[in-house]
């Protein structure tokens, strides 16, 4: 098995990147980390006429801590991200998400940006940008705009990027400290793909639940602080209205099933987790008195 | 910014276990293939070609990675180790390996010299793993013979070897199951 012949790019400098795709469009393919794009070529599923490899691109490689958050440039890999040493504190949501993405073999590779462009409808990533507000930065040889993570994802595997741009940073603004969060799948095989995944904030006056349940993108929920019976109700809402397609009606309402118990526990896990960060606060402030 | 048309041959190099190699090939050439049949190392098994059963697994610049899912060409200048590698000069196999045979912990042996790269990456970077974090190493492969079971005994076993031996000389540093190669 072998992809089809394509001319092969390996860039060095963005402007090539932006040149090279006003020049191509969508015969073109931007590849990055290969770890979604590499299986559909060798399926021949995709033959693109030019391959741009951003991969060794050394301006999309930074991951900068900014005022507000993180800036994770197109090249960044996923294990990159899970490696810095702040992500657990400054967005602990990532650091419980992406352990769930793939395994160790293919978080080496596989970028942060390239699951946001690859869209897919069962990805860990697109849930957690929409459940933080993230942005994303798409960039042409037109220029550069910054687009909300809410009107990036249009349809499974289909978003604002157009033939000619590129993301060339994603945003992800830093959580605050009196937020917990959680983030729990359900997955056939632990390196796979969520057949349910939700990814829960808690803030002091807020609750936020993002649910990945096989819809064409991501879905946030944000409530007041419910008692448990009144989200349980929600998240039965949510459970219902799903349009979901699966092999057979048992797997239908197992999913649904999920939906409930699994929301319910990842916004009890989260509430749990603030709660936890504010008593530490609490108690520094005591020691500091 | 390097451009190479479709057809063209490709001059790729790469440090394969410490013996500098060159072939030419085709941008569209897998590593695994390139591996595989352009340098003759045929150690390296090649199964789904999409990712998922992880045979194809090796190491890039000590990174473990597929490549089944890198282009021959992405990997010019970098440093590749497969499992020809993992045996010392004369022969003798490593810890790892001497503990898979040991315990039968192979048998038709596809899936194995992958898991030996994944094990080697994930046991040098972590000497002393958590019992509990075994099983998780594993997670990226797929072997249809064993069940898994003996193969988290071999390493399990290996694991223990270099704590016993951390205990008798805490002095020096743990060494690692699997050597370097
Ligand atoms: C065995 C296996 C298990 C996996 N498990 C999971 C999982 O559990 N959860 C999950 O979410 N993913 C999973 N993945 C997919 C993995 O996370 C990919 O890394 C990710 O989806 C794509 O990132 P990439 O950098 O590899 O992108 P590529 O594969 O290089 O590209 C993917 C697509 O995005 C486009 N693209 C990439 N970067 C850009 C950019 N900067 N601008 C514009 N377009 C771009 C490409 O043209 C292509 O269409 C798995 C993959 C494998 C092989
Ligand atoms: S052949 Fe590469 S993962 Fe299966
Ligand atoms: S030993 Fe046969 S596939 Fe693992």
């Amino acid at each position: 098995m072998k992809p089809a012949p394509f001319e092969y790019v390996r860039i060095d400098h963005p402007d090539e990147l932006s040149a090279l795709l006003t020049e191509h469009g969508p015969e073109a393919a931007v590849l990055a980390g290969g770890q979604s794009l590499m299986p559909i070529l060798n399926l021949r599923l995709r033959r693109p006429r030019v391959l741009l490899d951003l991969s060794r691109c050394r301006a999309l490689h930074d991951l900068t801590p900014t005022s507000g958050g993180l800036q994770i440039g197109a090249a960044v890999t996923q294990a990159t991200v899970l490696s810095w040493p702040r992500l657990a504190h400054q967005v602990p949501l990532l650091a419980l998400a992406l352990p769930h993405v793939g395994n160790p073999q293919i978080r080496s590779r596989g970028t942060l940006c390239g699951s946001l462009a690859h869209a897919h409808p069962q990805a860990e990533l697109p849930l957690c940008l929409a459940a933080l507000d993230g942005e994303i930065v798409l960039r042409s040889q037109r220029g550069e705009r910054r687009i909300a993570a809410a009107d990036f994802f249009i349809a499974a595997q289909k978003t604002a990027c157009r033939p000619d741009e590129y993301i060339a940073q994603a945003h992800i603004p830093c959580q605050s400290i009196d937020e917990g969060s959680a983030f729990l799948e359900v997955a056939v095989r632990v390196t796979g793909q969520a057949q349910v995944a939700c990814a829960a904030i808690a803030g002091p006056h807020r609750l936020r639940l993002a649910v990945l349940a096989g819809q064409a993108t991501p879905q946030v929920h944000d409530y007041p602080l419910l008692p448990e019976a009144d989200l349980r109700d929600q998240l039965d809402i949510i459970a219902r209205s799903l349009a979901l397609s699966c092999a057979s009606a048992d797997d239908d309402a197992y999913r649904r099933q999920l939906v409930v118990s699994l929301g319910l526990n990842a916004l009890k896990q989260a509430q749990r987790a603030r709660d936890r960060r504010a008593a530490v606060d609490a108690q520094i402030m005591e020691h500091r008195r | 910014m390097k451009r190479w048309k479709q057809s063209e041959l490709v001059p790729v190099q790469v440090e394969l276990n410490g013996v500098q190699r060159r072939g030419l090939c085709e941008p569209r050439v897998l590593l695994s293939d390139f591996l595989r049949d352009t340098l003759g190392a045929t150690g390296t098994h090649v199964g789904c070609e999409t990712g998922e059963c992880g045979a194809c697994t090796i190491r890039v610049d000590g990174v473990a990675q597929r490549s089944c899912l890198t282009l021959a060409v992405q990997a010019d200048g970098r440093c590749i180790e497969t499992v020809e590698g993992l045996a010392q000069a004369d022969g003798s196999l490593c810890e790892l390996q001497h503990a898979l045979r040991e315990r039968f912990a192979l048998q038709c042996g596809f899936c194995i010299p992958g898991i030996l790269m994944t094990c080697a990456e994930m046991l040098k970077r972590r000497p002393l793993p958590e019992d509990e974090q075994i099983p998780g190493l594993l997670a990226g492969h797929l072997c249809r013979c064993t069940g898994y079971t003996d193969l988290l005994a071999a390493v399990r076993h290996t694991v223990a070897e270099v704590r016993r031996r951390e205990a008798a000389h805490p002095a020096s540093a743990p060494s690692v199951g699997v050597h370097d190669a």
